[in-house]
């Protein structure tokens, strides 16, 4: 078991040995493992890429590879409630722009920051398939529809 | 549970036809897609069952929650069989109505049936609507009817009959001619003919081989494939499994998205049922022959949907494109013979071998055969799920079954094939749904996403905004594709932001040239298309962007200045509520001035004034 990192407490270290337990010997399984791993820890510090590299027998360089490859993993620690503004054609087409312009006008971040505070993330997103319902937003995994400029920042004062 | 028999899934068919058909019995069919769970179909639905149990109706009315309906925009909607009665936009406190009106009296509610966007009239029957009406659901069969997460319902629904037959009646090489006397062609955008792909794989020996499934859908604009796996998940694993057969695979896996996790929820119950009955796993249906699949999710990386790429990333490395060949089919991988499918293809395979090649092959085009389901979205009325014979012009798709374009605005373009397709002018909205006739006019078929676009559109902006979704995606394994959009946005920015320069048309022309012959995969290859087909139709407005400085759709901020067009001002004042900066001087009685100083070019006013009378 590791030490020495202050994002990770002995708990979280405790579920990651599991993950990769339950992975090591399945082939190409990085990527499952490392998902599982930012469900634990909610993003990568250098220590636990570090970790999972040797656990998994993987060189430290090529985890570090696969973490910066997919958007789906975060070398930054995450907001308390993360902003995903779809950006895919229909919703821009629809107004996106306008949403994210709005979003970030109010809480001073733009696409990719957090707020000071870690109350949000912002992001905007690849098409999330709900383009029946553009501009769309998705907040920590509730899909929100018609978003306008105006209604988002009421939608948004339910997190805090 | 134990595995059934080829006899026990024609038992379960005529049980399912029984039941469905049950006098007196009302089927309640409420969405429950993505786009309804957002909208509230599960509080609806929970609604329901709370309002018909107080009615102690529970013997005679059953709820069933079926996968995308197709119709997103309505949502939550539902469909009362067999009264044939179609309603949208429900609420919680309509449920109460619903039950003691409809279903206790039998007096269908108006109030929340279909409204023609033209007529202004409501329609009573589910079967008369335009939308479903003009569309052929083969793909999408048992959408809005099964429960996707009852192998019963689609075993009903003939479901397993074309594992059965291929399994039992069929030898592997007539599985692919029947594929092949088909003619269907991959549906995730490039159209290559599938039985011929199935045939190479087929041709190498090797003791592993892998059939795979593309369900990672990145176009922008593309959710079909969202809504077959969440509607029809079983469809899926039965066209994989005969692909297995034929090319004798053991092993399958189904790379989806990790942004559809109601898609990736019921794909893995449908595996969990089909391994229970055998119908998945050793010695499928009482055979020698095994076959099971896996889910593989992916992380976020549009590239993946390249096939080497994917099969990259199923290794757990960086999902980067390999020049090709060797091809998959000799080396895919794990370097073993492999052949991926998109879910739209796999989700035809079961009823081509139920009904024959030639059923098949009886609805298209000379080279395009079947049907092919789109994704209506953009600035259309009726948004959602459409499914059409090939052959069928893009003005019946966005004016017959779409009901044309809101607010009385005009139709500018359509966008189909997402960032490797392109902008299709009203002009040209004759063009039937053909892969080569939809690539004359500049566009490709695609996967599927239908973008409307009416006249507020700004083409430039369009183009810059697939150009920034390329740059952001590429790989940058390759120069051309790494370096060449990098350089082709940064003119595209310029552009819109009033410094264009004369040279830049001419300039924009050679890098999609040097990119389109020169780099490594599809997606760099087409990474041009969009922007050479506005270049093509919409000319002039690049010209008025550069030679202007002029955005004639206000859609570029930097290039518009607003003001009022005094004989039009009705004075209302409208404009004034609307402006975030007070840039907008009205008062009562008064025509309103917008100062130019103060004024972020936010549009507000613009698009507030009911009288056109800002420009």
């Amino acid at each position: 078991m590791s030490c020495c990192s202050d994002e990770i407490s002995q708990d979280m270290w405790k579920e990651v040995d599991g993950v990769i337990e339950r992975h090591r010997e399945t082939p190409g399984a990085l990527i499952t493992v490392l998902r599982e791993a930012q469900n634990i820890v909610g993003w990568f510090p250098q220590a636990l890429i570090e970790y999972i590299a040797k656990g998994m027998n993987i060189p430290a360089s090529d985890v570090f590879g696969v973490v910066s490859f997919y958007s789906l993993f975060s070398l930054k620690p995450k907001g308390r409630n993360s902003i995903k503004v779809c950006t895919g054609t229909a919703c821009y087409v629809k107004g996106a722009r306008e949403v994210i312009g709005r979003i970030s006008g109010e809480f001073g971040i733009a696409e990719g920051e957090t707020t000071e505070d870690r109350r949000f993330d912002l992001e905007g997103v690849r098409c999330v398939g709900a383009c029946g319902l553009a501009p769309a937003m998705v907040v920590d995994g509730d899909v929100h529809g018609d978003v306008t400029a105006d209604s988002v920042l009421k939608i948004l004062e339910k997190y805090s | 549970m134990t595995h059934v028999t080829p006899e026990r899934l024609q038992e379960m068919q005529a049980e399912y036809a029984a039941r469905i058909s049950e006098p007196n019995i009302r089927h309640l069919f409420i969405c429950g897609g993505t786009g309804c769970h957002a909208t509230g179909s599960l509080k609806v639905k929970d609604a329901l069952h709370e309002e018909i149990a107080k009615h102690g109706l529970e013997d005679r009315v059953r709820v069933v929650e079926t996968g995308c309906n197709g119709f997103c925009a309505l949502g939550p909607l539902m469909v009362v069989h067999p009264d044939n009665v179609f309603y949208q936009k429900m609420t919680r406190e309509d449920v109460a109505e619903i039950v003691s009106e409809h279903l206790v009296n039998n007096a269908p509610i108006e109030r929340l049936m279909y409204k023609d966007p033209q007529s202004k009239k409501r329609v009573p029957l589910f079967s008369d609507i335009p939308f479903f009406a003009l569309q052929k659901p083969w793909t999408l069969r048992n959408k809005g009817i099964i429960n996707p997460e009852s192998i019963e319902d689609y075993i009903g629904r003939e479901g397993y009959m074309g594992l059965s037959k291929a399994l039992l009646q069929m030898q592997p090489a007539e599985i692919i001619d029947e594929m092949k006397k088909a003619g269907i062609r991959g549906r995730g955008g490039a159209g290559f003919p599938t039985g011929m792909k199935w045939s190479f794989a087929a041709q190498n020996d090797s003791d592993i081989k892998y059939v795979l499934c593309n369900a990672d859908e990145g176009d922008p604009g593309a959710f079909m494939d969202r809504s077959i796996l969440e509607a029809d998940p079983h469809a899926v694993l039965e066209g994989m499994t005969i692909a297995a057969r034929a090319i004798n695979a053991t092993e399958g896996y189904i790379y989806c998205r990790s942004e559809y996790p109601l898609a990736i929820k019921r794909v893995q119950i449908a595996i969990d049922q089909a391994r229970e009955m055998g119908l998945l796993g050793e010695n499928i249906l009482g055979t020698d022959f095994s076959f099971d699949i896996f889910i593989y999710q992916g992380a976020g990386a549009f590239v993946c949907g390249e096939e080497t790429a994917l099969m990259r990333s199923i290794e757990g490395k960086r999902g980067m494109p390999i020049p090709r060949p060797p091809f998959p089919a000799a080396q895919g991988l794990w370097k073993k013979p492999t052949i991926l499918n998109n879910v739209e293809t796999l989700a035809n395979v079961a009823q081509i071998m139920v009904n024959g090649g030639e059923w098949y092959s009886s609805v298209g085009t000379e080279n395009s055969k079947g049907t092919k389901v789109f994704a209506l979205s953009g600035d259309v009325n009726n948004i959602g799920l459409v499914e059409v014979p090939m052959g069928t012009s893009l003005r019946s798709i966005v004016y017959d079954i779409g009901g044309g374009i809101p607010k009385k605005r005009k139709l500018k373009a359509v966008q189909l094939g997402g960032p490797s397709g392109g902008c299709i002018p009203e002009d040209h909205m004759d063009v039937v749904v053909d892969y080569e006739e939809i690539a004359k006019v500049g566009a490709i078929m695609g996967s599927g996403g239908v973008i409307v676009m009416d006249d507020k559109t700004c083409m430039v902006d369009m183009a810059r905004f697939f150009l920034e979704f390329i740059q952001e995606e590429s790989c940058g394994k390759c120069t051309p594709c790494r370096e060449g959009t990098r350089r082709q946005l940064e003119i595209l920015e310029r552009i819109c932001e009033g410094h264009g320069k004369p040279e830049d048309i001419t300039l924009i022309e050679e890098l999609s040239e040097m990119i389109t012959s020169s780099a490594l995969c599809g997606l760099g290859q087409t990474a041009s298309n969009p922007v050479l087909s506005v270049l093509r139709h919409f000319r002039e407005e690049f010209e008025a962007h550069i030679f202007e400085k002029k955005c004639p759709a206000k859609r570029c901020p930097a290039l518009v200045d607003f003001k009022v067009i005094n004989e039009r001002c009705k004075k209302c004042g409208k404009c004034a509520s609307v402006c975030p900066v007070g840039a907008v001087e009205w008062k009562k009685k008064e025509v309103a001035k917008i100062n130019t100083d103060i004024c972020v070019q936010c549009m507000s006013c613009y698009s507030a004034c009911p009288f056109d009378a800002i420009d």
